[in-house]
């Protein structure tokens, strides 16, 4: 009895997370305009979606912001995970404090600043300040996943290269980046799909006319539902499950391959932050 | 003499952080020269290595290769090639990969590094392994890879840094006579570091002993065995019985309450010194043929021998002997003088 409880609960914790998710979807295939009634199977709001000109520049802007911040957040991020690896003592501990608190700084705190920061530096709001915001917030996570896999590292390592003759930039592509490459491979799907994610930053930091896919899902509700935007938050929602789920797969594998290897070091979960971040459909339904 | 010393450290101390990891070492190693740097963990052994190697820098005194001062040279350009503790296989490459690596710096043509890996595998009986990942490899035969790695590179001096530590007994043994092996059979220089004495006797040509950064005695293994310089030299190597004694005059000294004969001298007199008797330098005898006369307290049998300890004036004498005497019975205690060491009073930390 107590079990069947435990179960029902659980059950019920489930249905309430993701009802709203399943009524979204199944409302972007409804073929009535109203939200009230079932009209029929259709892919209508699905092929207009793809001729709406705001919303496919906004994908291309969101597209766009994503792979370039996470292309360029990974560099950085990589590039200071190596740092914070090797270096010691309180200048470490310092520099790890500074890059967690990004991760837990509710995420408006960070758009208010960043606006702030480039109002002051006297930057035109737009495409750069969008860029530099999300190259901001995704560096700490870029540096997190990286640093597990520096510290599975055989610390002789690049040692062993340069012993065998390679010159120090030779050793660090050669062996060292191969050797964290699953982490740095890690981190950048997760940059890339936190940019996507991303709507109170961007909101903050951006310029008229440069809108992301978030952006503009907002405006378009504050205007009244359409139910194009059902089938919008639908593929967003899926394009970032289908992320989160080989940013997860990726982290396992890596866990298991380290398990193996009898190493103790843990691989620090994100993912669970950036599901809870995860694009929230829901609101929309309650304009 | 001096074109046989191809490394040669003058002088060189390292400090980590105000604390003295070497103090002053001298130190040549010979052209094809076996050395064992041996002593107790935080000795400086591997210190000495890492500064051979080049992945250190003395902080005080140079290095010298082949007369040529090489202290700040980076390890990439030294002809130097090291065997890592923990192997440190690439793990992204395969077996093949991970040996030409080396190779593949100098830009070599696919042809010769084809020709020089396959007699690096067949040197170290890994022919057939190619394309393996050495991941999936045990413990025995990355440590092949790793030795196979380093020797490609026709390295003058080969660095081994306890490279038998994490293998189990056997293959450690095994890999003892391996190494002999092709030290001798490539002719080149290794210098190899290890706390396991046995390792350090069984395989050297020239063993260093090192304790607190310093090199407490440096000879042939035979020398550090017989002969010891002090104290602490004598206990790390092989098993002795170190009692306090004082120096009569030259070739007389006290100890356990008697005046012996010996052949050592130069001492002060009535000087305290510390006596070093192997326990398979006792002889056994009836309790009224000797000075010393003392009580079996308990026998061990270990194949060779059986080790006995003998309590005699107050001391518990460790004895190897192949004839057993059962616990209890009266011995005598002979020990002829050339086999009765004085060393000099060291303190230590």
């Amino acid at each position: 009895m107590v079990r069947f409880l435990q179960r029902t609960y659980v059950y019920l914790i489930f249905a309430f997370l993701y009802a709203p998710i399943a009524v979204l979807i199944s409302l972007s295939f409804n073929a009535a305009r109203s939200r009230g009634s079932w009209g029929g199977f259709t892919l209508q709001w699905y092929v207009e979606l793809f001729q709406d000109r705001v919303i496919m520049n906004s994908l291309y802007t969101t597209l766009f912001i994503g792979i370039t911040s996470a292309l360029v957040a990974t560099i950085i991020g990589t590039a200071a995970a190596i740092g914070i690896h090797n270096s010691r003592g309180w200048q470490k501990k310092l520099v790890m404090n500074l890059t967690y608190i990004p991760v837990l700084n509710p995420e408006i705190v960070t758009g208010i600043s960043l606006m702030i920061l480039f109002v002051f530096a006297k930057l035109q709001f737009g495409y750069l300040t969008l860029l530099l915001a999300h190259i901001t917030f995704n560096i700490p996570y870029v540096i997190l996943s990286v640093l597990p896999k520096l510290r599975q590292l055989d610390k002789n390592l690049y040692e062993a290269a340069l012993d065998l003759g390679a010159e120090p930039w030779y050793a660090f592509l050669k062996v060292i980046l191969p050797e964290i490459m699953p982490g740095v491979i890690t981190g950048l799907l997760l940059a890339f799909t936190l940019s996507i994610d991303d709507f109170v930053v961007s909101f903050f930091t951006t310029g008229s006319g440069v809108a992301t896919l978030s952006i503009t899902v907002y405006s378009m509700a504050r205007r009244g539902i359409n139910p194009k935007l059902n089938a919008l938050s639908t593929i967003m929602f899926v394009a970032v499950l289908l992320l989160l789920i080989i940013v997860n797969v990726r982290q396992a594998q890596d866990e298991k391959k380290a398990r193996r290897q009898n190493d103790k070091e843990n691989t620090l979960s994100l993912v669970g932050r950036a599901s809870a971040a995860d694009i929230d459909p829901e609101w929309m339904q309650q304009q | 003499m001096t074109d046989q010393q191809l490394v040669h450290l003058v002088g060189v101390s390292k400090i980590y952080d105000g604390t003295p990891a070497l103090k002053e070492i001298d130190l040549y190693i010979r052209r094809n020269e076996f050395l064992t740097l041996l002593g107790p963990s935080g000795c400086g052994k591997t210190t000495t290595l890492r500064l051979i190697g080049g992945f250190e820098q003395p902080t005080t005194g140079k290095i010298l290769f082949d007369g040529r001062d090489i202290s700040s040279i980076p390890p990439y350009k030294r002809r130097v090639n090291t065997v890592f503790q923990r192997y440190a296989l690439f793990s992204h490459m395969n077996v093949f990969e991970n040996i030409a690596f080396g190779l593949r710096i100098k830009k070599m043509d696919e042809k010769t590094i084809r020709a020089k890996v396959g007699k690096m595998l067949d040197l170290v009986n890994l022919t057939g392994f190619e394309t393996r990942s050495v991941d999936s490899l045990s413990g025995g035969q990355q440590q092949r890879v790793a030795i196979a790695r380093a020797l490609v590179n026709e390295p003058e001096v080969l660095l081994l840094d306890e490279p038998l530590a994490a293998l189990d007994l056997k293959l450690r043994r095994e890999m003892q006579h391996e190494l002999k092996n092709m030290q001798k059979q490539l002719g080149i220089t290794f210098v190899f570091v290890t706390h396991d004495q046995e390792e350090a006797l069984s395989m050297s040509d020239t063993i260093a002993v090192m304790k607190d950064g310093e090199i407490q005695q440096i000879g042939t293994p035979e020398d550090i065995y017989n002969e010891p310089r002090n104290a602490f030299v004598a206990g790390f190597i092989g098993e002795s019985n170190i009692v306090d004694g004082v120096m009569h005059e030259d070739k007389v000294v006290e100890f356990a309450g008697q005046v012996f004969d010996c052949v050592d001298g130069g001492f002060g007199k009535m000087e305290p010194v510390d006596v070093v008797i192997r326990p398979e330098d006792v002889k056994l005898v009836q309790p009224e043929e000797a000075k010393l006369q003392g009580v079996v307290k308990s026998v061990t049998f270990i194949g060779v021998h059986y080790e006995m300890i003998v309590q005699a004036a107050g001391i518990d004498w460790l004895v190897h002997s192949t004839l057993m005497e059962p616990v209890g019975a009266k011995v005598g205690m002979l020990v002829a003088p050339m086999d009765i060491h004085i060393m000099k009073k060291v303190s230590f930390g």
